[in-house]
């Protein structure tokens, strides 16, 4: 039990991205609304990276923007200053996950105008009824 | 080597893209000859590296001079470049093809097609060549991105198709980037290399063992393996022909090339295959499960394109299934089988967007009579059709039998059947599609459209003929170039 809490309390990062993400999954499958898929599909991205952003974080950690004399003289311990590179990294993948949602919107927009409605059921049925 | 010729691939259609856009906006005449000119450049070029590194060895290139671990790092080794030249090739050829049916289809919006199209071939380039495993997921962004946007231009049910592709597509990127993720946590760098040095001592550690296994099935869900495979029918079926004559032959074929960088360049064929062997025995099985249920999907359709994408389904159990046999045979034949299964769904794509030209449909019902109709077209169709069942001057055979050794030396006899099975399918479904083309037709149904009496645009036949001609000179070569290329490029067990 205590272990099981202590590993709950600990890495509760971890755990906020698992749960995050399981919501998002959930919206993508269940949800018959195609803007709902849409936006379940954006927090399954957000967790992701929430992920990454947290592992960067450190204790007591400083901006990662270090005195140049200071990086030369070996005065800056890596220890002291929060990793920047997954925050770089992730940069990337906002942009990745914006162009997806701008294609996918448009994409959207396409399907309203072929069958007047966003819900999967009533242009699953509409699909039926255009190919006999 | 000329050290830049590396980059120079990739640059000529990226900086063609814009070209294209913005000139093709002023006139559409602009649009043929850059995008053309562009892909001439990068085959001949590509050929250029690959003939270089075959001699030389692997060649690293360095982008911008930013050296790695930290800069990004293009690896050309036998493989890859092998790659690099199949992807150039297939989508020269492709775009022969494209051009005229684009401009049938979409006309006025061909520039918007072709930028999209051209990007896409660079961002296929860059996922063989690149060392970075961040940069490779930014680059399958990239490719699925564009595929979504070109597939979504379709009429109908595209749209709808493509938005299915986004979400699945997004997931199988997002499992990616988390297994990425993990590897980052563990080692602290990104690039491939970097990561297989560092990787060895932490293999016991399950963070590793996460990690390979989201890098896994998150490829397999953008390779369309069984299980996994729900969005690719639709989303080939109904884009643009000029689109999935691009994207069916290569897409899914990447895709199994960086599986197999994944296993061999970050991790190592022992990790893998022995430290979780039952994993690699399952991994097969459900590669059987795949082909033959593929097989038989594939056998109850009724619409040319739509059999072929589960034909493409099959094929691509093979390799999944080829590679994870963990023996060289296996191996050899699933690499020569990326190449021989390109060129043949290249040639079966090339085929149906010729009918679709013409008749506007490729329903089973409309072909009656094709054999009278097309002539060239079909025979084209049957190379293809002997290649892909694995009838020997073609070289499905080839391809095949390394992965029928491969399965008997494993001992896998579960794979061999399915193997067997699937050619058998594969044989029956085509000469059924034959069968209709040179029976007459019943008393319904003439085609609704019908442009001219030529028989398809002129464009298109060149490109036919030289694929069924590669299917069959790479057939009768295959000795020679299985042991100057294929052996060369397979990573070493």
């Amino acid at each position: 039990m205590d272990g099981w809490l202590v590993d709950l309390v600990a890495k509760y990062n971890y755990w906020i991205y698992v749960v995050l993400m399981m919501i998002g999954f959930y919206a993508m499958i269940r949800k018959n609304n195609l803007v709902k898929k849409l936006i379940g599909m954006n927090i399954f991205q957000t967790a992701i990276i929430l992920f990454f952003i947290s592992t960067g974080a450190k204790k007591g950690g400083r901006i990662p923007i270090v005195d140049y004399e200071q990086a030369l003289a070996g005065a800056v311990q890596a220890a002291d200053i929060v990793n920047p590179l997954p925050h770089v990294l992730m940069l990337t993948a906002i942009v990745v996950s914006v162009s997806v949602t701008g294609v996918a919107l448009a994409t959207m927009l396409k399907i309203y105008k072929e069958y007047g409605s966003i819900d999967e059921d009533q242009i699953l049925e509409r699909v039926k009824n255009h190919e006999p | 080597m000329n050290h830049n010729l590396p980059i120079l691939v990739l640059t000529f259609p990226l900086l063609a893209a814009f070209a294209v856009n913005l000139l093709g906006k002023i006139s559409k005449k602009h649009v043929a000859p850059w995008t053309l000119a562009s892909l001439v450049l990068s085959s001949v070029a590509s050929f250029f590296v690959l003939i270089d590194v075959l001699e030389n060895g692997t060649f690293k290139y360095t982008v911008g001079g930013w050296l790695p671990p930290y800069g990004i790092e293009l690896v050309l080794d036998p493989l890859s470049a092998l790659m690099l030249v199949l992807v150039s090739w297939v989508a020269l050829i492709a775009t022969f093809s494209a051009l005229p049916s684009i401009k049938k289809e979409m006309p006025g919006r061909e520039h918007l097609f072709f930028s999209l199209y051209l990007i896409l071939i660079c961002g296929m380039m860059g996922l063989v060549i690149t060392g970075d495993a961040f940069n490779l997921y930014v680059l399958l962004e990239i490719t699925s991105i564009t595929t979504y946007g070109l597939i979504a231009m379709g009429r109908g049910r595209a749209p709808l198709s493509s938005f299915n592709y986004i979400i699945m597509g997004t997931v199988g990127a997002c499992f990616y980037l988390l297994g990425v993720g993990y590897l980052y946590l563990i080692t602290g760098t990104l690039n491939m290399g970097d990561i297989a040095r560092l990787l060895p001592p932490l293999y016991e550690s399950p963070t590793v063992a996460t990690a390979f296994c989201f890098l896994m099935v998150g490829l397999w869900i953008k390779m369309a393996f069984f299980p996994l495979h729900g969005w690719l029918p639709n989303a080939y079926t109904h884009a643009p022909a000029g689109a999935s004559v691009l994207i069916a032959p290569l897409m899914t074929k990447v895709t199994v090339y960086l599986m197999i960088r994944i296993i061999f360049s970050v991790f190592s064929p022992q990790y893998a295959f022995l430290i979780h062997g039952r994993v690699q025995t399952l991994i097969v099985w459900a590669a059987v499960i795949a082909i033959v249920a593929a097989s038989l999907i594939a056998l109850s359709q009724r619409d040319l394109v739509k059999m072929l994408t589960y034909v493409v389904i099959a094929e691509v159990a093979y390799m999944v299934g080829g590679v994870w046999l963990g023996n060289t045979n296996g191996l050899t034949g699933a690499v020569f089988h990326i190449v021989n299964d390109a060129l043949m769904t290249l040639c079966f794509f090339l085929v149906s967007s010729a009918i679709l030209y013409r008749f506007g449909s490729t329903h089973f019902k409309d072909l009656h009579q094709l054999f009278r109709k097309m002539p060239i077209t079909l025979c084209v169709l049957v190379v293809g059709a002997l290649s892909v069942v694995g009838v020997p001057p073609t070289c499905g055979f080839f391809s095949k039998w390394y992965l029928l050794l491969g399965g008997i030396e494993a001992g896998h006899y579960g794979f061999v059947g399915a193997l067997i099975f699937s050619s058998l399918v594969n044989a029956v479904i085509f000469f059924r599609v034959l069968e209709i083309a040179f029976s007459s037709a019943g008393e319904e149904s003439v085609p609704a459209e019908i442009s001219g009496s030529r028989e398809t645009h002129p464009l298109m036949i060149p490109s036919l003929v030289v694929v069924a001609i590669a299917l069959v000179v790479i057939g009768i070569n295959a000795g020679s170039f299985l042991s100057q290329v294929i052996r060369v490029a397979v990573p070493s067990l």
